[in-house]
């Protein structure tokens, strides 16, 4: 790789040991993949390692080499979301005993290390930081050093970002010397499609299944999807962001996408066409009856698989605020027809904290909460991804946080009969 | 019968005789081995329910061989942890070009932790066929990849 004689200075150590290493661990990760240049990041920073597990030990001593060394983000930096919130999730004294002591014994200690590195601000925590609440919100062309791949793959797609999939660490690294290595989704080569994704169903897929299908088909590939606009429209409104952003982060969960283009919506399928698209394209033709196999190909975890469900999550990845206010007008409506003045089954709603700010402050947001819903900023998967909250009947409309925890994916209509009460299958829940 | 021998490009060099487990599909490396890695377990026995190839298996000491990784980007960061805690498998074998995440996680690994974690990849997709979990091979140096049982 060509480096300048900053960077090379940086390489050689004159900025310190630490920034040496960092410096050489981006620069082997770029020549790994064919990069000849690293380039500035031109803003602010996403961190996906927001949680203190005490077994992460190497974050925390390299936290702490950074620290010592006096490095800091150029720019302020926001992070995935807590893996605790007792206030709104309540949980038992043995839960809060391993969650506490045991699996997040470092949190208090990470928060004031990441405090001290760059972070924007209490409210930072969450994976939807693109939100325009939230702020940290890319604009088309910009380079960034952000992980979490479903705030990775919206960046990429929905807003024009150019960001490949980082790791954690690797995040931090490219953060604080601002710049990183040129190659894969930071090129114009790089966001070419190798697959066509024709859309044929007979109404608006469930995003976080189609989502699922594709990521599962392409893996890391670029999909240029085709006829999803037919539903969608032309133009990225509130209900079109949100629902690309759980379609997006279950191409990145089932698979590897970092960036997918939809055809007369997102802005460079707007750009470009069918310029987007290498010459041997595949294609993956997407209809009822598929979109069926993938839903039915999901495994229930759980022991007792007529379980009536304890706990619902929905939001992973966070809610956005068009989202709240529509759950809370179908569960309004749902309760009116079963005359009920409560949900059935324990639900969190999880969102940003400033989404939360925002919301709070709405007619929804109240009956939302006499509905008995709670709403938290909590990470649903760091939750549920414990040995106690995983061996409990969860359920969840998150094809993500079905992917990394025992929880039970329903599509949204049957989620909401089911926290509802209203007869579901062969069940009253 | 003559032995199937393949050839990557070495990533992180070193030699190893022994057993493999072959993961025909993207291998999620969160979900394979959250589960082992929060438990402190000295073993990684893989525990992503959506991968019948590696789902409940022993992972450590291993070579895993697989077409890239998938699903979170804390994915880097797994594989440095596991191998900071010594259950990481001992060659991770790549069919395909090796994915950004296991790419840092192998380097972070070499950098920050002086692990000895073997890395090659592109060997090409027959790899995922010709080899069955739980042949023995041998891997060289060079890139050279060997089944000798």
């Amino acid at each position: 790789m060509k480096l300048t004689k900053e960077e090379k200075a940086i390489l050689d150590g004159q900025e310190g040991e630490t920034k040496a290493k960092i410096m050489q661990t981006v620069v082997e990760f770029g020549e790994l993949f064919g990069a000849t240049e690293l380039v500035p990041v031109t803003t602010s920073g996403h961190l996906v390692t927001s949680f203190g597990i005490g077994l992460l030990k190497p974050v925390y001593r390299i936290m702490d080499e950074i620290i010592d060394a006096g490095l800091k983000t150029p720019y302020p930096f926001t992070v995935d979301p807590r893996p605790i919130d007792y206030e709104n999730v309540k949980c038992g004294l043995l839960n809060k005993l391993i969650f506490s002591k045991v699996m997040y014994s470092q949190q208090k200690h990470y928060e004031e290390q990441l405090s001290k590195i760059g972070l924007k601000n209490k409210n930072a925590f969450t994976c939807t930081c693109y939100l325009n609440e939230v702020g940290n919100t890319p604009k088309y062309g910009d380079v960034l050093s952000w992980a979490e791949s479903s705030a990775v793959v919206f960046a990429n797609s929905v807003l024009g970002a150019r960001c490949n999939r980082n790791s954690g660490m690797l995040d931090i690294f490219g953060a604080i010397l601002g710049k990183v290595p040129k190659f894969g989704l930071l090129t114009d080569e790089g966001r070419k499609a190798n697959w066509v994704i024709e859309i044929k169903t007979s109404h608006l897929p469930e995003a976080q299944i189609l989502g699922s299908a594709i990521g599962m088909k392409v893996m890391e590939d670029v999909p240029y999807v085709v006829g999803l606009d037919k539903f969608l429209g032309n133009e990225l409104t509130d209900d079109v962001i949100s629902y690309l952003k759980d379609f997006g982060a279950a191409t990145a969960s089932n698979g590897a996408v970092g960036l997918y283009h939809i055809e007369n919506l997102t802005p460079e399928a707007k750009n470009f066409g069918k310029k987007l698209l290498n010459k041997d394209v595949k294609t993956y033709v997407i209809d009822d009856a598929e979109l069926e196999r993938v839903y039915k190909s999901y495994p229930v975890m759980w022991k007792d698989k007529n379980a009536k469900p304890t706990l619902c999550f929905i939001g992973c990845p966070h809610l956005s605020y068009n989202q709240l206010v529509s759950w809370t007008n179908k569960i309004e409506q749902a309760l009116k027809e079963t005359k009920k003045r409560k949900i059935a089954v324990r639900t969190i709603m999880t969102t940003a904290p400033d989404v939360k700010e925002k919301f709070s402050k709405t007619e929804e947001y109240k009956k939302l909460i006499a509905f008995g819903v709670k709403i938290s900023s909590i990470c649903p998967l760091m939750y549920t991804n414990n040995p106690i909250a995983g061996s409990k009947p969860i359920i969840t409309n998150s094809n993500k946080l079905r992917t990394y925890s025992k929880s039970r994916y329903y599509k949204d209509e049957d989620i909401l009969k089911i926290i509802c009460g209203v007869k579901y299958g062969k069940q009253s829940f | 019968m003559e032995n199937k021998v393949f050839k990557g490009r070495v990533i992180c060099k070193g030699n190893y005789e022994g057993e493999c487990v072959v993961s025909k599909q993207g291998l999620n490396t969160l979900a394979t081995f959250q589960k082992s890695a929060l438990m402190n377990k000295k073993k990684v026995i893989g525990s992503d329910q959506n991968n019948p190839d590696v789902y409940g298996k022993n992972l450590t000491g291993v070579a895993l061989i697989l077409p890239q990784t998938i699903g979170s980007t804390t994915g880097g960061l797994v594989i440095q942890t596991i191998c900071q805690m010594g259950i990481n498998p001992s060659v991770l074998l790549f069919s395909e070009e090796i994915d950004s995440l296991a790419a840092s996680g192998v380097i972070l690994a070499k950098n920050w932790e002086n692990s000895n974690i073997i890395a090659i990849d592109k060997l090409g997709s027959d790899i995922l066929t010709a080899i069955k979990t739980g042949d023995k091979i041998k891997v060289t140096e060079d890139g050279t990849v060997t089944v000798i049982e």
